[in-house]
């Protein structure tokens, strides 16, 4: 006979330590506790302890301040998806192997299912969103429409964010320089032949001041 | 008066262009709401929880601490399997729903189950642990043949289990009632989704509700509600709250479908010419603890006079397969394709040659030597092309592959409703779904086509159970189902309004038609009127047809067929110091009969060669023999190919003359049954050796260089 637990800690690893292993100090001035959930921990510089339970903290999305209650252990990923209705960014592997919920965090290109929602306290988080609507595209997504780079479109966000990361940086890709930059995000209907022929034509057409 | 037959070639307005996806915008901007987006209010989350064991017996299910926890709003346990076995790990044995999704995960983890282990099956390599006897087949006398035989090849093939791992998980999200229930299912079957659900949810099924506009990939594994629909429901209805439920990537790879294992030796005969005389196959695999059907060899080549075949299911304790793109015939393929190609090396033979020579043994040796010419101008076979391992000296070496393959993909029974009303608008609903193949772009266009309409004067409802019923989306059928249906509809509304119209011009009906937004007396536009003008005339009234696809009527007016082939051919290199295998190039000829949106069509073809090249080269479910454990049950170690990793693809669809006429035929299954055969015969070609099993990872490759090939 044996029992078994499905999710339990064998490390003994708490949430509140883990927290606190991985340096939520800054990201946690944002967080106000609610009830008892937040701590000071011994010494001046230490990190602040957050949680467990709800905190309230606001997340700058999109260039809008949205409000938000969730445990600190919720990545960003959860928190767009599940609190804000912010549903773009998907979760497909939801550890940072497929790119599917790429968004930007100050510019940047990251994983909104790799980190806590919380380190996003205080920084510019961008989405697809900010790019162009159905009736406003950019030259990209007109790219990818007029290219067929989607089939289920599970993906296609992840790649339009990673793909405009691609473009700011490098304005003039060669189709060897798509294929690295782009070489992370993965789509399982197969729609790779779509995606490149759209980066490399948005390049194109962004040069003729489209 | 107009007919239904699909119209001639200088005829058509829409048909066989290439047009953008309809919903290509809102997939582009990431405002496409999948299942998995869906957030209603009030709504909880599920976490499930799996057998741990690939068989057990499970003595108790304890919910206790994960029911007494803030938060959590309803717990479910699986009475069936309680004093019971679970057969597999993954096996859903408990599930809870709470406020948050972090909560739900927590209590999920307080949920106890006491478990006696017991010895499992998980080993798929070996057929002695077959269950039940063989399947056998015999045609003409293989015995005598082989012993006639100039050259017999003998050679062993393996394919292993790979699994679906959709972008979107498996699940949906839910809201059930004594009155009624809504689901937001990821799903390939919308019109019969809820079948059988009713009485698991104590709710008439009639009042099952489903909608889906969009979903994130299903290749066959998302035809039913499956158990973690019921599950939702029945946690939406003792909670009184809409619940999300949505698989897990792990669970999602261990449970969510798999394509079964196929291994074996296969005997091919032959006379000095080339002419293959017998093939003899036996043939093992499985499909975890679902059924088990052999692959199809020989395949394509199916008319080898002498033939000798042997298939046994091992039944394992992993998660059960689902029909996988083109059940069977990636498998077959391999393992046909692989031997003629090695019975070619050992005759010493160029492969094209030998595969042209004995297409008389296939059933459509005609189409087959098209394709072939064709995919070798595409892929440079003249210039390139070497007998096996005649590749030169350094380590990397190059190579060509070949194989050929054929599909059904006859429409299934469909019904639409079209609707034309007074001030013009044109809709037609009709149950089926996008899976992401262009479904709603090819209903449109027909509907467009037949009323002589710009695409943005229709529009196309699918995806709601409301809507006349519809096939699933699986086998390539939905293609020739939806477009007959369409147009049988979209012809009996247009001529009612015809009739209409002819009353008022005082012209007969049987003289007009609709073409570039009028109605007008057939090639005479002096004598017509717009198309507002026309159903303006219908007053308060609107024109309410459905169209019936029954596949025999509408195979025998010539709107869709059955019956296709493909052929591929892949440029490969390998790397003898790695064993790392490059694609440089690959190319696809295919027919499908009538194209509807020639743009569509050709993503679907990339799309097969490149999972395809993923199964070929990366993909495989790793199992633990003790604990029937799926190893990399995540999308790190489940590989899939990237956009670095698929060379140049280059498509040819056959149109025109021959294929049109002869109606629509799907197309989603072949393009992705040719690539693992070509691959591997590209790489056998290319380092004088067959490497026997896929995925063609370096271990495996250097095992085979290091072993020298087989005896
Ligand atoms: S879901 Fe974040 S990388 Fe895959
Ligand atoms: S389009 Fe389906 S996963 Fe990329």
């Amino acid at each position: 006979m044996s029992k078994e637990t499905r999710g339990s800690d064998p490390q003994g690893v708490s949430r509140r330590g883990f927290l606190k292993g991985v340096g939520a100090g800054s990201a946690a001035a944002g967080f106000i506790g609610v009830g008892e959930n937040t701590a000071q921990a011994e010494g001046q510089d230490a990190p602040a302890i957050v949680g467990p339970g709800d905190g309230t903290y606001t997340l700058n999305i999109d260039g809008e301040s949205k409000e938000v209650t969730a445990e600190p252990r919720a990545t960003l990923l959860d928190v767009m998806r599940n609190r804000l209705d912010v549903t773009s960014a998907k979760k497909v592997c939801d550890r940072g192997t497929c790119g599917a919920c790429t968004i930007f965090i100050d510019g940047e290109p990251a994983y909104a299912c790799s980190m806590l929602a919380l380190e996003a306290i205080g920084h510019k988080i961008t989405t697809i969103a900010s790019l162009g609507t159905p009736e406003m595209m950019s030259a990209l997504q007109k790219a990818f429409v007029k290219h067929d780079a989607q089939q289920c479109g599970f993906c296609t966000p992840g790649f339009i964010v990673a793909a405009t990361d691609l473009l700011n940086k490098n304005p003039n890709p060669t189709r060897e320089q798509v294929r690295d930059g782009l070489g992370g995000n993965l789509c399982r209907c197969g729609t790779y032949v779509g995606v490149q022929e759209a980066v490399l034509e948005a390049a194109q057409s962004m040069k003729g001041g489209a | 008066m107009a007919s239904p037959q699909w119209p001639k070639a200088d005829k058509r307005l829409h048909i066989g262009k290439p047009y953008d996806r309809l919903d290509g915008p809102i997939k582009s901007t990431g405002q496409a709401k999948y299942a998995y987006d869906v957030n209603v209010p009030g709504m909880l989350y599920a976490k499930v929880f799996p057998s741990r064991y690939a068989l057990a017996d499970v003595n108790s299910i304890d919910t206790s601490a994960a029911e007494a926890m803030d938060g959590v709003k309803a717990v479910w346990i699986d009475e069936g399997v309680l004093g019971k076995e679970v057969r597999y790990v993954g096996q859903i044995i408990a599930a809870v729903a709470a406020e948050t999704e972090e909560l739900a995960a927590e209590a999920i983890a307080l949920v106890k189950v006491d478990y006696t282990p017991k010895e499992a099956l998980i080993i798929d390599t070996d057929p002695s642990l077959g269950s039940g006897r063989p399947s056998e087949r015999e045609e003409g006398t293989p015995a005598e043949a082989f012993e006639a035989a100039d050259v017999v090849h003998e050679g062993y093939y393996g394919i292993p289990v790979i699994t679906h791992c959709c972008f979107e998980a498996h699940g949906q999200v839910c809201d059930v009632n004594e009155a009624g229930a809504q689901f937001w299912p990821s799903t390939q079957n919308v019109s019969k989704y809820a079948n059988g659900m009713g009485e698991s949810l104590g709710v008439p099924e009639s009042e099952i509700k489903v909608d889906c506009q969009v979903m994130g990939g299903g290749f066959g594994s998302k035809f039913g509600h499956d158990k973690w629909g019921v599950v939702g429901g029945l946690l939406s209805k003792k909670a009184g709250r809409p619940v999300k439920l949505m698989l897990e990537r792990d669970l999602e790879l261990m449970v969510g479908g798999n394509r079964p294992s196929a291994y074996g030796t296969v005997k091919v005969g032959a006379d000095k010419d080339g002419n293959v005389t017998a093939i003899d196959a036996k043939l093992f695999g499985t499909g975890g603890n679902g059924g088990y059907r052999p692959p199809p060899v020989p395949y394509v080549f199916t008319k080898i006079p002498n033939q000798l075949s042997s298939g046994q299911r091992i039944q394992t304790n992993r998660g059960g397969q689902r029909a996988w793109r083109a059940p069977g015939h990636p498998q077959g393929c391999f393992i046909t394709m692989a031997a003629m190609e090695d019975t070619a090396a050992k005759l010493g033979m160029d492969a094209l040659d030998f595969f042209k020579q004995n297409l008389a043994l296939t059933n459509r040796p005609e189409l087959y030597a098209q394709e072939l010419d064709i995919a070798a101008d595409m892929i440079g076979y003249k210039e390139k092309a070497h007998l096996r391992g005649d590749s030169g000296d350094g380590p990397v070496k190059r190579g060509l592959g070949i194989s050929i393959h054929q599909w059904g993909g006859a429409g299934h029974p469909s019904e639409c409703d079209v609707s034309i009303h007074a001030d013009g608008s044109v809709e037609c609903r009709i149950g089926t779904q996008d899976l992401g193949v262009g479904t709603r772009t090819c209903v449109t266009m027909v509907l467009a086509e037949t009323m002589g309409l710009p695409m943005d004067a229709v529009k196309a409802n699918i995806g709601n159970n409301a809507y006349p019923i519809s096939g699933a989306s699986g086998g390539s059928t939905t293609i020739g189902g939806v477009s007959s249906s369409t147009r049988l509809a979209a012809t009996a509304a247009l001529n009612k309004l015809l009739d209409v119209v002819a009353a008022r011009m005082g012209e007969d009906a049987l003289s007009l038609e609709a073409s570039n937004g009028r109605i007008q007396v057939t090639g005479d536009d002096s004598k017509s009127v717009t198309w507002n003008e026309a159903c303006a005339m219908l007053g308060t009234n609107s024109i309410n047809e459905r169209g019936v696809n029954e596949p025999g009527e509408s195979t025998k007016m010539g709107l869709m067929d059955s019956g296709v082939g493909g052929c591929q051919m892949a440029d490969v290199s390998v790397d003898i110091e790695t064993g790392v295998v490059t694609i440089n190039e690959m190319v696809a000829v295919q027919d499908c009969g009538l194209i509807i949106d020639m743009k569509t069509a050709t993503t679907q073809v990339h799309g097969g060669l490149i999972m395809g090249v993923t199964y070929a080269l990366f993909e495989e479910c790793v199992y633990d023999n003790r604990t029937g454990r799926m190893l990399n049950a995540d999308m790190e170690f489940y590989r899939l190919a990237g956009l670095k990793d698929i060379g140049t693809l280059k498509v040819h669809m056959m149109t025109g003359p021959g294929f049109d006429e002869r109606g629509v035929i799907g197309l989603g299954e072949p393009p992705v049954i040719s690539p693992g055969a070509a691959i591997s015969n590209a790489v056998a070609n290319a380092i004088g050796l067959r490497v026997p099993e896929l995925p063609l990872t370096p271990d495996r490759v250097l095992n085979a260089i290091a072993k020298g090939g087989q005896s």
